[in-house]
């Protein structure tokens, strides 16, 4: 009796000491809204199993996304080089980090990761993973320039950090698996589906007789041919998410979807970049070289490029493009702002 | 004890009346091939100019994708089982199979649609082909393409130039308020196929036949822009009946 009495009271301690942070601390499941367009339209987003979202865990993201600790010196976070207020980017063509040395990529804007169905991230597809992404400027010798380790002992020696990590992932022990699971989370729910142009598709507004004549520039597969690449009112992503040579140069410094494949074939070739919010973006293209839409829209009209890796779907490269009129070219450019999304860059769910 | 035996003979009876005796169901995989006049193709075949087409150009593969619908097997006594109702088959990405384990033992008529018919061809209503831009724009009547073939000749001027060989529903837009389309997807019949216990399928598509039967396709001329040109997408629906065959039927 003695002993059977011991045995259930050992048993009952175990489950107090065991349960108490399950009971306790069970984050919550974030309800991720998805734009109606989106739900519409697209296969659902790419949620990693190991990776759920939750209210404690973006929270948690959010908070390490703004955090100047993530960096060497405490004087950069994530959001320096990507900033709400310009769709998660900044406004210049390299970044300088923590050292002042500037880096030879411009930083991609930050929304809508979640529908990376490859999730092949970064400009060269070189990160395959946004968790295994968010690794990746801490620790890079131009950018962040600190090492996890120390990042992780800041992190754990702060009043706030413990607890929260605690309560979204059920540990307060801190490494650089769990803050980059956090960042992740937020990153996943920057969602970006309010523009003109979707509230045009969602029958709330008319777009104006110059935006309906670029949009049909877009689409026109003898004109701009935009959408073979860059989506459709089918396709609210504004970008397929793969790797093209859109004919900036004919050879290249920088080999890109090559470098990383080590594949001569993919020399040249970058990220298709969503054409939302380019309205708060420029300057643009893998190394910023255009500072404004005009410019880049000449290009395609008339600046292509010939090399052995140019996408076929670049048209009429003998003759530099495909030569749009300049009212054509304005049209193009009236129709590609109505894809900006004044309210994603304004929402305070993702200021710090 | 006489009542558990009366129980237990009864629940016998009932489960053996219950449970008539299911007719073999098959395996049945459908496998995709590529060749060019019988030499395998794959995607490490892509971007290099290594094939010539009936009309003498050297070109290159860089991305080929397709879209088969309504694949079905049809039995000698007119049922249709159906394996799916559409796939994307795309070459650079690797193998599709269509797989199905649903299948009674027997020989079957094997069939699909290249493409879409006009009744399936509905515009942004499937999902995955939209997230992976396959669609049409709606001034050529929307709906999806149905092959998205590029890559590169070298022709007259000789040195590589792009071609975008995309089949989709043809359109004629020489009124713009009255465009007149006409549906090019077409029925390829492959034959009978026996069916055992498992069949591996192959279905073969023979790239060069676009180029080649019974229309020579001259990339000179035809090369960009070929959804909007009504003539080409005719001539495409043309080659492309040549192009699908039986391949190996492995039981």
């Amino acid at each position: 009796m003695k002993k059977s009495c011991i045995f259930l009271l050992a048993i009952f301690l175990l489950m107090h000491c065991t349960s108490k942070e399950a009971t306790v601390y069970t984050p919550v499941p974030y309800n991720l809204e998805i734009p109606i367009l989106f739900a519409n339209k697209l296969i659902a987003p790419v949620i990693p199993t190991n990776n759920p979202l939750t209210e404690e865990g973006v929270a948690l993201g959010k908070k390490l996304f703004f955090d100047k600790k993530l960096s060497g010196n405490n004087t950069q976070s994530c959001a320096s080089c990507h900033s709400p207020q310009k769709s998660f980017t900044n406004n210049r063509q390299f970044s300088k980090g923590i050292d002042g040395l500037l880096g030879t990529r411009n930083s991609m804007p930050l929304f809508n990761l979640a529908w990376n169905f490859d999730e092949r991230f970064a400009w060269d597809g070189k990160e395959l993973s946004l968790e295994r992404q968010a690794l990746e400027p801490v620790k890079n010798p131009i950018e962040m320039h600190a090492n996890w380790e120390v990042v992780a002992e800041k992190l754990q020696a702060n009043s706030e950090y413990p607890d929260l990590f605690l309560q979204a992932f059920g540990t307060s022990i801190i490494d650089s698996i769990l803050i980059t699971r956090a960042i992740a989370q937020f990153e996943r729910i920057l969602i970006s589906g309010n523009s003109k142009f979707d509230q045009y598709l969602r029958g709330e507004t008319t777009l104006t007789p110059q935006e309906q004549s670029g949009f049909t520039v877009f689409m026109d597969e003898a004109k701009g041919d935009c959408f073979h690449c860059h989506g459709s009112d089918n396709n609210p992503l504004w970008t397929d998410n793969k790797f093209h040579n859109n004919g900036l140069d004919s050879g290249f410094s920088d080999l890109g979807l090559g470098a990383v494949t080590g594949d001569t074939n993919d020399n040249g070739k970058f990220k298709s970049p969503s054409l939302r919010n380019l309205k708060f973006t420029a300057p643009y293209m893998h190394d910023g070289r255009f500072t404004t839409l005009e410019g880049v829209i000449q290009h395609y009209s008339e600046g292509l490029q010939p090399s052995a890796t140019i996408d076929p779907l670049m048209k009429k490269v003998g003759q530099g493009g495909v030569g749009l009129s300049t009212q054509e070219k304005a049209n193009l450019k009236a129709f590609l702002l109505s894809l900006s999304d004044p309210d994603f860059v304004n929402n305070p769910a993702f200021r710090e | 004890m006489k009542v558990v035996l009366f129980l237990l003979t009864g629940l016998l009876t009932l489960s053996s009346c219950s449970s008539p005796e299911k007719e073999a169901r098959a395996t049945v995989a459908i496998r995709f091939s590529h060749n060019w006049e019988n030499t395998p193709v794959t995607s490490t075949d892509f971007n290099t100019v290594k094939f010539t087409n009936e009309n003498g150009e050297m070109l290159s593969i860089e991305r080929l994708r397709y879209i088969v619908s309504n694949v079905i097997l049809t039995s000698a006594s007119n049922e249709v089982y159906e394996l799916s109702s559409y796939q994307l088959v795309n070459l650079g990405e690797g193998q599709v199979t269509i797989e199905s384990n649903e299948i009674p033992a027997g020989d079957y008529k094997l069939s699909f649609v290249f493409g879409f018919t006009d009744n399936d061809n509905t515009d942004g209503s499937y999902l995955d082909l939209n997230t992976v831009s396959f669609n049409v724009p709606r001034m050529l009547g929307g709906g999806y393409h149905f092959m998205q073939f590029d890559g590169k000749y070298v022709g007259q001027n000789l040195a590589p130039a792009g071609f975008n060989y995309h089949v989709t529903r043809a359109v004629n837009r020489e009124d713009p308020n009255n465009l007149v389309f006409q549906d090019t997807s077409f029925k390829v019949d492959l034959g009978v196929v026996t069916i055992a216990t498992t069949a591996e399928i192959e279905i073969k598509m023979n790239i060069a036949e676009w180029f080649k039967n019974p229309n020579t396709w001259d990339l000179n001329t035809l090369n960009t822009v070929l959804m909007p040109n009504f003539d080409a997408q005719i001539l495409m629906h043309q080659n492309g009946k040549s192009v699908f065959s039986l391949g190996e039927v492995n039981e």
